[in-house]
Order: C-alpha cells, then structure tokens, then sequence
C-alpha cells in the first residue's frame, strides 16, 4: 500500500471517532502495539530531542529499496503518534517518503502535535525520517 | 457576587472553552492573566499618551514622564525599598538577573570568588552566573534541599564563607512553590560580608514583599507574574550597591554627556536603564500593582492558598499520584508525578479537558537530576481561580490517569 494509500486508511479509522476520549485512546492502543523498539538502539545518536518527550528513531534498508524505520518516545500520546507516523511511512521507497505530505494528521486533527512548539520531537522526527530518505537517495545516486 | 465572582469579572479572558470544555487557567506560575484595569492602562496610554520620556520640552512628554516615575514610586511602595531610585526597570527578572551578574559581577568577582546558588533555582538565576564566573574565573558552589524541597540550612552554614561574595537563590521556588527563609539567608550571608540577591519571580503575586526587612542587597522580579504586562521587569538594589556599579548597556537615557574624548553617565535609576524603556508596560505595571496592592489589602490570597491545600488533600488521595514539594510554606503552587505515567501525557490529555497546566522540567533541570525525576505536572493557582476549577481538575486527572494506565 503507497503512502496516499494509507493515510485514506488512517483519516477512515479515525472518521469513526466522535469525541476526543476515542481519539486518544485509540492513539493510546497503538502505542502499546507498537513493535518494541530494540534497546541496543536507544543511544543518544538515535535520540531526537523535544524539550518534554524523547523520541528514538532508527532507520535500515528493507526489500527492493525500501527505508524501515524503528521508533520509539518515553511519553505514551507521542509514542502513538510515532506509530501513526512509522505506519505511514515505513516499507516506502525513499523518493515517496522525501515528498510525502502528511496531510492526514491534519484532517484526523492531531496537526498540532507536529508544531514544533508542542516540542514532543515529533516534527523533528518527520525531518528526520526525510533525512535518511534524502541520505539513500543520495547514495544510489553516487557515482560508482 | 463573592469575592472571586468580583475578581472574576475582571479577567473576560477566563470565560472561554477550549473545545467543549470550560477553560481552567493553572498555569499562573509561567504567567498570570491581566486584569482589566491593566489592558486598559496600555491601551490608554497609547491612546491618550504616547511620547518618549524624560527628555521631550512638550506636554505629553511631561505626562509620560509623570505616569512612568509614578509607576516607579508605586513599585517602591509595593515592595517598601527605601529609595526610588533603587527600583530599576528591566525587561523582567531574567533581564534583572543578568544586569547583576554582568554589572557587579564583572567588576566585583574575581578568581576564586565563590557564588553561591541552590540546587532549586530557574535556569534564569544559573545561566547569568555561570557566563560571568567563567570569564572572572570565579566558583559557583550549590546549596542542596531536602526532599520536601526545603533548604538545607545546615549546609548553608557549611557552604557560605568569607569568599562567598553572593548569595542568588530564589524567594519561592517556581518547581514545587516553597516559601524559601529568605531573611535568615540574608543575615547569614550578611555575616559573611557577602551580598545577596533573591530571584522574587514566584514570590511577588503571592505575598507581600518587603526588601527592608528582608535586608537583600538585590531583588528581582517580573510584572506579567502578578497581573502585569510581559516584557517589563524590576530590579530592586541598595542604592550603596548600585552606586558602586558601572553602567551595563550603553546608549540613551543612561548618558549624561558624551563626548569621544570622555562620556560621563547619568544618575541612579537611569544609568541603568539604556535605550527608551517600556513606557506603556511599566504604566501599566502600576496598573498591576495597584491590582495586586488590592489583593492583598481585601485579604483575598487566602482564596488562593485555599484552592493549594484543598488540591492537595485531594491528589494525596488519588493513588499512584505523588506531590513534589511539600515544603511547610508554601505558594499555591503543586507539582505532582504518577507513577509510570510521562508528565507530558498527563498535560495532553488535560488540556484536551480545557485546563491548563505545566509540565516537564519547569526551567530547573538541576532540580530533577538532584531528584532523579523527568519532571512534573505543575498546577499553580491565581486569586481568580474557583473551587470549581479545582474540582474539575481533580476529575480530569482521575480520568486522564485511567485512560493512560495499563
């Protein structure tokens, strides 16, 4: 499923919601289903800094080209948004993660989670994951 | 009406919804809400009054001098200093701060001078004096607290010697709202020949405050804490003091004549006071001092130390729910942690209830490591603040910990 794909997905699941109770603790269930983030990984290199939640994020390669992200916050609502956000985007090629436009977030109204003055490092986890996409674009575009 | 239904009306901004919800404002301790007559102050002194002070030959040059030296005097008498021209306007207690540290500091410390600071002060009153005693190689040593979050007196005494040149911790405590024993710090320093500035951010909204009596050297405080605009500021300091340091920022106002061969400076307060000022903020800092002068005249902090203990009874209750500082006075502020839950989703989760609250590291970040904790969720608590709001958050907690506990 491409990016467009999914984010129709995830503005459907959301639609269901009448109330931000719902809303919540459906962010709340995917944070807790969220694929453990390897400890190993949770070094300071991996580390996006928000002033008030972490969030650790790492990237590899997976089939056919594609960027898989793993991710992971200390504060639960963020953890979930991070769920969303690696649902998203990961198992994408990279030149659809660099131009994705996450306007879903927007419609399902948690946009602004991702203002940097919420500072949980969500949105500087959004410029992260589009770093390494630009990083692996720009490595199969090396000249050999 | 009761009292605060009277406060109350004074603060339209409070009657608001944050989505479905009412507003409830707890986060008074970042900063407070204006009361009417405050707004009212800057729009009429733009309206009315507007004119660059203290040089102009013109009437309403006159009359924005008059009101701008009246707010002075007015801030004098709030916090009874003995002079007027003790009292010099900052930005606020950071700006306050900083001026001590680059003024006295660089021409009063040097090598192996010792600072003294507590574990419990806002970056605002570590920062400064960090810069300087790294550019005149002086030392800063740390007071450490209790676990209520009260000073180690005991330590005090170890840590303050005859190379403590200042002694710059805070009145109250903006992490867990502590009443710090000001007065028995600045006697013990005094006894050392040390100076002492006390950061009053958090003290001024909530007590009266006295410099005499409490015999600092220094006092610094911000107006949009207690009812007053941002961006204006106090910094209080002993004539004797002040006289003694050289000007910090340079430029108008704070010249009497400039020459290239030789520049001399002007007098007390003004040589502090460069460029042209806030004039409608300080205005309307009167403004907020009058307000607050009322506040504690009619008694109503009672109203508010209140809504402190009554919060507090009821979060002791809520299990899991741990309050940081439970120092024995204290201002209505409270910082509370559960267990196994991150103070940043509690605060999401409330203000999709409509109450606002602080959360995470609340500028001490020493404070936490001394303690070992990420941080809390800070509510603090203002004269216009109801019963009703208390209770509301209480429930709102309740459900938000529900919701966020497995």
């Amino acid at each position: 499923m491409n990016i467009a794909a999914r984010q129709q997905e995830i503005i459907a699941e959301f639609s269901l919601f009448d109330d931000w109770m719902q809303k919540y603790e459906y962010l709340i269930d995917l944070a807790r289903e969220l694929k453990p983030y390897p400890e190993a990984l949770k070094t300071d290199d991996q580390l996006i800094r928000g002033c008030q939640s972490r969030v650790w994020l790492s990237a590899r390669t997976g089939e056919g080209g594609t960027l898989v992200f793993d991710a992971d916050s200390d504060a639960i609502v963020t953890r979930g948004l991070v769920a969303l956000v690696i649902r998203l985007l990961s198992g994408n090629k990279p030149e659809d993660i660099a131009g994705a436009d996450l306007h879903c977030l927007k419609e399902i109204g948690l946009y602004d989670h991702l203002s940097p003055t919420r500072s949980n490092g969500l949105a500087s986890m959004i410029t992260q994951m589009k770093k390494y996409a630009l990083a692996a674009l720009a490595k199969k575009d090396a000249p050999l | 009406m009761t009292a605060t239904e009277t406060i109350r009306s004074e603060f339209p901004i409070l009657n608001q919804k944050v989505g479905s919800y009412p507003l409830v404002y707890f986060d008074n301790a970042a900063t407070t809400q204006k009361p009417a007559a405050v707004v009212q102050s800057l729009v009429d002194y733009y309206r009315t009054t507007n004119a660059n002070i203290h040089r102009g030959a013109h009437y309403l040059a006159h009359r924005a001098t008059e009101q701008f030296e009246a707010a002075r005097e007015k801030v004098r008498g709030f916090i009874n200093a003995a002079h007027s021209e003790e009292i010099i306007f900052t930005s606020g207690t950071t700006d306050a701060i900083n001026l001590v540290a680059q003024a006295w500091g660089r021409k009063f410390l040097n090598e192996g001078d010792e600072i003294l600071l507590s574990v419990m002060d806002h970056h605002s009153n570590i920062v400064p004096w960090q810069m300087v005693a790294e550019e005149r190689g002086a030392v800063i040593r740390v007071l450490p607290v209790s676990a209520a979050g009260e000073w180690d007196l005991e330590a005090a005494r170890q840590l303050i010697n005859p190379r403590t040149k200042i002694v710059a911790v805070n009145h109250v405590s903006n992490a867990t709202g502590t009443i710090n024993p000001a007065q028995w710090m600045a006697d013990l320093a005094h006894r050392y020949g040390s100076l002492v500035l006390f950061d009053g951010a958090q003290a001024v909204a909530h007590m009266p405050v006295d410099v005499q009596s409490l015999g600092c050297d220094f006092y610094a405080f911000s107006a949009h804490k207690m009812y007053g605009p941002t961006g204006t500021g106090v910094l209080y300091g002993k004539k004797e003091c002040l006289e003694k340091m050289p000007p910090w920022r340079g430029g108008g106002e704070m010249i009497r004549h400039v020459s290239f061969e030789k520049t001399t400076y002007n007098d007390l307060p003004y040589k502090f006071e460069a460029g042209t000022p806030d004039i409608a903020g300080v205005i309307a800092m009167g403004a907020a001092v009058d307000f607050m002068q009322e506040q504690l005249l009619n008694g109503n902090l009672d109203l508010e130390n209140y809504l402190l203990s009554m919060a507090t009874k009821a979060l002791g209750a809520i299990p899991g729910v741990r309050i940081i500082g439970t120092a024995a006075q204290k201002v209505p502020v409270l910082s509370f942690v559960a267990d196994g839950v991150h103070p940043y989703d509690i605060g999401t989760l409330l203000d999709q209830q409509g109450i606002a609250v602080r959360t995470g590291h609340h500028c001490t970040e020493p404070l936490w490591d001394f303690w070992g904790l990420p941080g809390t969720v800070r509510a603090s608590f203002a004269v216009y603040n109801t019963e009703e709001e208390v209770q509301r958050f209480v429930e709102a907690l309740v459900k938000t910990l529900s919701m966020l506990r497995p």
